[in-house]
């Protein structure tokens, strides 16, 4: 099982709108991604990475193809299925933060625990755990409102951690933030890589790609080339 | 694992609610006027039902009562203390019949005086006006047959004349005739003596002291049939008016020239106001409720545009769609419950000071209370459901999107 790659995508197209309007987002990707690798996935806009991520997040299905995660093929299962993998297998982490206003760091953080029906005690202790483990545990009854941005998006990774994912999706983790923020975001993502989890994250700066043990290069809706980053080790199939 | 759920959702309604007081106010206004409308008019209802049921009761129940009408506008002949004793004998079914004449009178008493009126009775009225010596005794056959000056006072003349010291066997002058206090009745609601006025208001002598020494005639004003219950009314109602009509020699063809009041016709008629009121103002608090219920699906829409972004985040990180409408439709049933317990609320301030101006007696209705609480959440989920449904069915890639 952890010889598998836990993401596959062979010869995935997505196409958007129907008839004279259509638009082909993606090509025929194919791509291979094993368990534990950092993947930075960079390329110009509207070359079709956010569409990939989208995809890889389940939260959308591809046109045609096929996408396996842990095995599972996702592109035959309902919404709810997706939503079930998503709770369950996925963390997310967006450039806008996205925490919900008026409401304290740890309640954000507990959220996806809620839906997975934990109590409130176990919701807490998990919650702080993976507050701690970005370092914010001092900041938990704080509002985003009374957080800098770097702190916002630590209390993202918090949240996208505190159900223990096989795999955290990083859509541009850094665009709002300062390069010294920056490097701390990324810093963070690569420890957490280096604790079993997957992490792949769209970037479009270099610097912050050089954190990665894989680099993918997207183009017109196609896997241009992949390439080893500064940590290299990670096989990878264009 | 469910419920844990459901205590998380209740906990986030009420914290949307409280996040935005003025709106949620003014969203549920429509169904706070409608519950309390209704509320208020049943409560009343009620209350009224019960106190025209009192005062029948105060009449006498079995009681029919009989006043000379005129006709055509020429005067009735007055009834005489003979018809009353023909409807007595000749009637099967009638166990008493009493006649009475009232006079006004001032009552005087150790310089204290009070314009009251004097009304001539015998044990057999009483008895049928359901009306209780509370304390001495009432009138006895000798009494009343020569028409002796005794008196058995209402409440309201004892406390009005009487300030201090005993009542019974005390003399005391009524009008110009002096005579002895030997009984006092029990409070009475009003309405029992007819015309409106205060049923305590008043000074029972013999009817024969009353006729001769106040009104000068042997006339009778009104008269009460008492009849047994296990007769119908309408058969005793029939030989009372046919024996009338020939004792007051009435040509076949005209109109009688006396009234029966059956006092449980005047139930009956209350019951219809009542009835009738209660279908108005349901019908009016149907037409509230339902723009109250138009006023939520409406700002839980609103809510929904609002929070695109929080249901994408909620998405995103696995919610299931039922999740999501389960949120957004607990918030709309909490909030038509709010809107509900207020109309409560507000039902029971309005009916309290309502019954009390108009002096009717409040009765908490349980029934329409909790019927309306539950319809209040009923139309949270009727009017709740459509804004959340389009909350669950929101792409989580575009909700996340939304600016």
């Amino acid at each position: 099982m952890s010889d598998a790659p836990i993401i596959e995508l062979e010869g995935i197209t997505k196409t958007f709108g129907t008839g004279a309007a259509a638009f082909q987002a993606l090509k025929g990707v194919n791509l291979s991604i094993a368990r534990g690798d950092f993947v930075a996935v960079m390329g110009p806009s509207g070359s079709g990475k956010s569409t990939t991520m989208n995809i890889l997040g389940c939260l959308d299905t591809p046109t045609s193809g096929t996408f396996r995660f842990r095995g599972v093929e996702v592109q035959s299962l309902s919404r709810d299925q997706r939503s079930m993998l998503r709770r369950r297998y996925l963390g997310f982490v967006f450039q806008g933060f996205n925490l919900l206003a008026r409401t304290s760091a740890l309640e954000n953080v507990e959220l996806p625990l809620l839906y997975r029906g934990e109590t409130k005690k176990a919701r807490r202790e998990a919650a702080e755990r993976s507050l701690d483990k970005v370092g914010l545990l001092p900041w938990a009854s704080h509002t985003p409102a009374e957080l800098s941005g770097g702190q916002q998006q630590r209390v993202a990774i918090a949240r996208a951690l505190v159900t223990d994912p096989d795999v955290l999706l990083a859509d541009e983790p850094t665009g709002n933030l300062d390069t010294e923020r920056s490097v701390e975001i990324m810093e963070l993502l690569s420890g957490l890589s280096e604790t079993g989890i997957t992490v792949l994250t769209v970037t479009h700066e270099e610097e912050m790609a050089a954190f990665a043990r894989t680099i993918v290069h997207f183009r017109d809706g196609l896997v241009e080339r992949s390439e080893a980053g500064a940590r290299a080790g990670a096989e990878v199939r264009p | 694992m469910r419920l844990r759920m459901f205590g998380a959702t209740l906990l986030l309604a009420f914290r949307e609610i409280r996040r935005h007081l003025l709106r949620s106010f003014l969203t549920t206004l429509g169904i706070i006027i409608g519950v309390a409308a209704v509320i208020t008019m049943v409560t009343l209802g009620r209350g009224l039902t019960a106190d025209v049921q009192e005062d029948i009761a105060g009449l006498g129940s079995n009681v029919f009562i009989v006043f000379p009408e005129s006709v055509e506008g020429r005067a009735p002949p007055p009834f005489e203390d003979d018809d009353i004793r023909a409807v007595e004998r000749q009637i099967p079914g009638v166990v008493s019949a009493a006649g009475t004449a009232q006079a006004g009178a001032t009552a005087f008493h150790n310089g204290q005086d009070w314009r009251t009126s004097v009304q001539g009775a015998d044990p057999a009225f009483f008895a049928a006006q359901s009306i209780d010596v509370e304390e001495g005794r009432s009138f006895n056959a000798q009494e009343v047959e020569s028409g002796e000056a005794v008196c058995i006072l209402g409440t309201k003349v004892v406390d009005e004349i009487f300030v201090e010291g005993e009542v019974l066997g005390e003399q005391m002058r009524i009008g110009n005739v002096s005579c002895q206090v030997i009984g006092t009745v029990g409070e009475r609601s009003s309405g029992g003596g007819g015309g409106g006025q205060d049923a305590n208001d008043v000074v029972f002598m013999p009817l024969k002291t009353v006729q001769r020494r106040f009104t000068g005639s042997g006339n009778v004003q009104f008269f009460v049939v008492k009849y047994d219950d296990s007769y119908t009314n309408s058969s005793i109602q029939q030989q009372l008016i046919d024996l009338l009509r020939e004792r007051r020699v009435i040509q076949e063809g005209e109109a009688n020239d006396f009234n029966i009041v059956d006092t449980a016709d005047i139930n009956e008629t209350v019951n219809n106001v009542t009835g009738t009121m209660t279908a108005v103002v349901t019908v009016i608090a149907a037409i509230s409720l339902l723009v109250g219920g138009i006023g939520i699906m409406n700002i839980m829409l609103v809510s929904v545009t609002e929070r695109t972004r929080e249901i994408g985040i909620r998405l995103a990180i696995g919610a299931l769609a039922k999740e999501v409408r389960m949120q957004f439709l607990t918030e709309a049933v909490v909030l038509c419950c709010f809107g509900g317990l207020l109309g409560i609320l507000l039902a029971l301030g309005l009916s309290m000071s309502l019954a009390n101006a108009i002096d009717l007696p409040f009765l908490f209705d349980p029934v329409v209370n909790i019927v309306s609480f539950v319809f209040s959440a009923i139309m949270g989920v009727i009017f709740g459901y459509y804004p959340a449904h389009r909350a669950s069915k929101l792409d989580p890639i575009d909700a996340l999107r939304h600016e």
